[in-house]
């Protein structure tokens, strides 16, 4: 279900995890699981909530919890980010170990993907080592079965010794029984399957048992922490401190049993790595042989369907053509399905605004007070709602349905070398396109990026991409001034080119600021990485529209009454009240008014640009509103009259090409800029990600304004 | 036929791993996505712009970067 209102804007701000149990009895439960299996889904379905899902893998950023009441009972899941071991590395990796170790719940949840199970069950193998509570919830059966896969799943229930339920998240098969196994697993007996490993680990961990048994065999499982101590996971050091309230490598018995399994490791000549490989290769080849037996394939080639498809979406000659028609596409049909909802709505909202002042009026309202409410607030409003909303809530759906088929990573995929070059990392693709939906959302999906260099940089650089309260301005002047109104095929089809074009500079300037940063702030080669191409899904297309559009619809309005009525209160205030000969706003203006002549705007339209900081989406119509003010034309219904107006106050072609340019790179949003310092927890960091964007598009402002008159084109 | 690192496969080119070489964090990764000796992996396809390349690891399909590629050391089938 793709961005949702509880990822992106203010609430795609993490504020960390504390488990609220809402009743003394409710049970809490992890839920755990390789990325990209299903897991928000599995909790939403289960929750009711509306945690982002989409098909990449990483998507789950944040930790988040959920309640439900079954048989009288609470139940409070927590959904962890998606890890494909617990031997940590990665910060969300670790943030779900810690979870499951030291969190304190009653139990576990590990969704497991059906179509690749043998994998998955890595993961599952690893949890029951820390706790045998645990549920194996085996999703996206629907998919297995379409791919010719069928898994035995009581076999699977007697290997692991643990309750095993088939589930289809998406259309809710299987989880009434999930509920009902978790509320049973207190009364859990029985040893789960444990991975052996070759015997001198295993005489290892026996000369640790004894020691740790005294110190810790209440609170954790002394073989899960024998192991690990074996292998000397720095990771673990301070959240096991901090649970057992002491360093218990301190204590004089444990220093010394960890000793001695140590030398007997040395002397059988194994090292740190040795010991890696061989505890991993055990879990693998238990994983394997517990496949062996209850997956059955019917068919050779399990994925031949999205092979065909990658085919298509990213092979080497297809892979960008497809991609540019795709991005086109998607503008198109941006673009044509805006202009009539549109037009629909700024003829009602502003004739419902003329009744409203022609009653207020009747009713004896002061002229001041009608100004200030109708022309100054509802104007804006009505502006945004009819001009900057169809688009937004018509690209918004169709980003999600690519989302959720799995073509995102593709994206990553096929763009990969362009990062390599800029010394990136080639998943800020993933968090680049993020950024179309909303530049927070995107910073916060920068925690997918391990190294902390290279998650800076995708961080830094993400307000290049414009977000979608951006796109409405682009659309508009590039229809007004550049491709003309008339209605049409042509029309529509160049202006969605135009758009295509403005993006692709915004992608450009993404990879020669990251390539900058990397050679000055962020010096470093690019880490390595593993990028996953999930298996495509079919979208659900019926409930992404319906959700998605009244989800955007809802939070463009509700900021829109929080953000655009009082800006319009203000630039109305502004246009009334005067300083000796003028008034507030051509003062203001005025000052701007030199500066912005040099960026090839106006003084106007930088103030609104600055009033605009807490939503990009009410820049145009703060600029409507205020040569309103000052000016003759009162009534403002059709693009015509705009351009009209615009052209009025001596906008040409090349002051839309400068608005166009700083729109796409200038200071993040107020929400981007606080959660890029959530994210980076440094003033400095969120410094430079406003001074970035902005100088790059004063400078390019300023070449082209220079180039423009130079070339005497305007 | 002889040992060479994965980076070298063609696409639909099957073998099997024999070490991984990459120590470190994305050692640690790739062990984690079941790549261990004696594991066998396809080759899918090149990239358009030529690099990473996507590789078939126990029914999952991971791309991979050449230079990262090329520390797996495998037996082609």
């Amino acid at each position: 279900m793709g961005l949702t209102r509880g990822s992106t804007g203010l609430a795609a701000v993490d504020n960390g995890l504390t488990i609220r149990r809402l009743g003394e009895g409710d049970r809490v439960f992890a839920l755990a699981g390789n990325p990209n299996v299903g897991k928000s889904t599995v909790f939403n379905a289960l929750t009711g909530m509306n945690q982002h899902t989409g098909n990449w893998p990483g998507k789950t950023v944040a930790t988040a919890q959920g309640r439900c009441i079954r048989h009288g009972t609470g139940i409070i899941l927590v959904d962890l980010p998606g890890t494909y071991s617990l031997l940590a590395h990665s910060a969300e990796e670790e943030a779900a170990r810690d979870f499951l170790c030291f969190g304190g719940g009653d139990g576990a949840v590990v969704v497991c993907d059906a179509t690749c199970l043998e994998r998955n069950l890595n993961l599952v193998l690893q949890v029951l080592e820390i706790t045998p509570r645990t549920v194996v919830c085996v999703n996206l059966l629907d998919e297995a079965a379409r791919k010719g896969i069928h898994i035995d799943l009581e076999g699977l229930e007697k290997a692991l010794g643990v309750p095993v339920v088939g589930t289809t998240a998406r259309s809710g098969r299987g989880l009434e029984e999930l509920l009902l196994r978790l509320g049973q697993l207190p009364r859990q007996r029985g040893q789960p399957l444990r991975v052996v490993y070759p015997r001198v680990i295993e005489d290892g961990v026996s000369l640790l048992l004894p020691a740790l048994r005294p110190v810790a065999g209440e609170k954790l499982d002394c073989r899960w922490l024998a192991l690990r101590l074996l292998e000397e996971d720095q990771s673990l050091d301070r959240s096991l401190a901090a649970f057992l309230g002491e360093d218990i490598r301190q204590r004089e018995e444990v220093a010394e049993a960890i000793t001695a399994a140590r030398q007997l490791l040395a002397q059988q000549g194994w090292g740190r790595r040795e010991l890696e490989e061989a505890m991993v290769a055990a879990i693998v080849a238990t994983a394997e042989s517990v496949a062996s037996g209850t997956v059955y394939t019917s068919r050779e080639d399990t994925g031949a369907a999205d092979r065909r498809l990658d085919r298509i979406f990213a092979s080497r000659r297809a892979g960008i053509p497809v991609m540019l028609l795709l991005l086109l596409g998607v503008f198109w049909l941006t673009i044509v399905g805006a202009n009539y909802p549109s037009q629909l709505l700024s003829t009602g909202l502003f004739w419902l605004g003329d009744r409203i002042g022609e009653t207020l009026a009747a009713w004896g309202c002061p002229p001041w007070l009608l100004g200030l409410l109708i022309d100054g607030a509802y104007r804006v409003l009505a502006w945004v709602v009819a001009v900057m909303l169809p688009p937004m809530a018509i690209f918004f759906p169709l980003f999600t349905l690519l989302e959720d088929l799995g073509y995102l990573p593709r994206v990553a995929f096929n763009l990969d070398r362009c990062f390599q070059r800029a010394r990136a990392c080639g998943k800020q693709s993933l968090t680049m396109c993020m950024g179309f939906g909303c530049n927070a959302a995107g910073i916060v999906g920068c925690r997918i990026i391990d190294s902390p260099r290279e998650r800076l940089i995708a961080i830094l650089t993400n307000s290049f991409v414009p977000c979608n309260g951006r796109f409405p301005t682009l659309i508009l002047l590039i229809t007004i001034f550049f491709t003309g109104t008339g209605e049409g095929f042509r029309a529509s089809l160049l202006s969605a080119l135009g758009l295509t074009g403005v993006i692709l500079l915004g992608v450009g300037a993404t990879l020669l600021a990251s390539r900058l940063l990397s050679a000055t702030v962020l010096r470093g080669v690019p880490s390595a990485f593993a990028l996953e191409l999930p298996p495509y899904r079919r979208p659900q297309v019926g409930q992404v529209l319906v959700r998605s559009v009244l989800d955007r619809t809802l939070f463009v309005l509700g900021r829109a009454a929080a953000v655009a009525a009082p800006a319009g209160l203000v630039i109305w205030a502004m246009a009334n009240i005067t300083v000796g000969e003028v008034t507030l706003l051509r003062y203001c203006a005025g000052m701007l008014d030199p500066l912005a002549r040099l960026l090839g705007m106006d003084g106007v339209i930088l103030l609104a640009f600055i009033l605009g900081f807490p939503a990009n989406e009410i820049v145009i119509p703060i600029i409507v509103m205020t040569y309103l003010s000052a000016g003759t034309l009162l009534e403002l219904d059709s693009t015509a009259q705009l351009h009209a107006l615009l052209v009025q106050n001596g906008w040409t072609w090349a002051t839309a090409g400068s608005v166009i340019l700083f729109s796409l790179m200038h200071w993040p949003c107020s929400t981007t800029c606080l959660t890029i310092y959530r994210e980076t927890k440094s003033l400095r960091w969120t410094a430079l990600s406003v001074l970035l964007p902005t100088g790059a598009g004063m400078l390019l402002c300023i070449l082209f304004t220079a180039l423009v008159r130079a070339l005497g084109l305007a | 036929m002889r040992e060479t690192d994965l980076s070298r496969l063609e696409e639909g080119q099957q073998a099997l791993v024999t070490e991984v070489r990459e120590d470190g964090a994305m050692g640690r990764r790739l062990r984690d996505m079941g790549l261990v000796r004696g594991t066998p992996v396809r080759c899918l396809q090149v990239s358009p712009l030529g690099d990473p390349v996507a590789y078939l690891i126990r029914g999952a399909v991971v791309a991979l970067r050449r230079a990262d590629s090329r520390m797996i050391r495998v037996e082609p089938l």
